[in-house]
């Protein structure tokens, strides 16, 4: 896996429904790890999930640019952004028809981070190509992030 | 908010998964049509995993809609020029 760090420069953070604790904590983790590799993060999530990160990281020490969930759907669909890699928060199944989207509409190394109380049927789900990373939590965020390390390292 | 929700729409099922959404629509209606993810429907870019059936049901079109923290719904609206749209597809 480590290869898909050191080649490529843009990478998309799609959030899910911010409702479970982890996800605001992996996603400024995991823009961090991205950062130091000199790739390009776009962080796209309700107007709710980026409100999180940006009171989290006022300085913006941890995310650079962060976009509107539809209005970057949009600009994915008219083919006005494309990213090499693409990490998607997937907590319900709302976020793996997210997942399958972008999926579809880019040509994209696709990543599910795959966390809560329903990883099982979560991943069961899933029939496109993808990797996966998954740990059922739902505050603690360590799991995710040291499998997030092993990913990248 | 989505312009998509400022329209006059009646919805038939909410906070469903997709496949249940999916199904709703193959189940309930004769005339069915599939489009890829990405569609452009009125204001929004369809959600979903490949081949999202709308349904059309006289003058208006039957479709899932997806909002990250609550599901998938089905929505019915007056398809106007997205009718012919969607027929010509």
């Amino acid at each position: 896996m480590k290869e898909y760090f050191d080649g490529n420069t843009s990478a998309l953070l799609l959030l899910g429904c911010p409702k479970l604790p982890v996800q605001t904590s992996v996603a400024l983790y995991l823009s961090k790890k991205l950062r130091d590799k000199d790739i390009d993060v776009m962080i796209a999530g309700t107007d709710a999930a980026i409100n999180l990160l940006k009171v989290a990281d006022p300085d913006g020490h941890y995310i650079d640019n962060c976009i509107n969930l539809d209005r970057c759907i949009e600009d994915v669909a008219e083919k006005r952004v494309s990213f090499d890699l693409t990490f998607v928060f997937v907590h319900n199944d709302a976020n793996i028809s997210y997942a399958a989207t972008v999926n579809k509409l880019m040509n994209t190394k696709l990543f599910l981070i795959i966390f809560g109380e329903n990883t099982k049927e979560l991943v069961q789900s899933v029939d496109f190509e993808c990797d996966k990373i998954i740990a059922a939590t739902t505050h603690n965020p360590v799991p995710l992030k040291n499998k997030i390390d092993r990913l990248m390292e | 908010m989505s312009c998509i929700e400022k329209m006059d729409h009646e919805i038939l099922l909410a906070n469903s998964s997709f496949k249940e959404a999916k199904e709703f629509i193959k189940k309930n209606f004769k005339e069915v049509y599939y489009v890829d993810p990405g569609y452009k429907l009125f204001d929004i870019y369809m959600i979903g995993i490949s081949d999202i059936p709308i349904a059309v049901d006289e003058d208006y079109l039957v479709f899932p809609y997806t909002k990250p923290c609550h599901g998938t719904f089905v929505l019915k609206i007056k398809g106007d020029e997205e009718l012919s749209k969607l027929k010509s597809k």
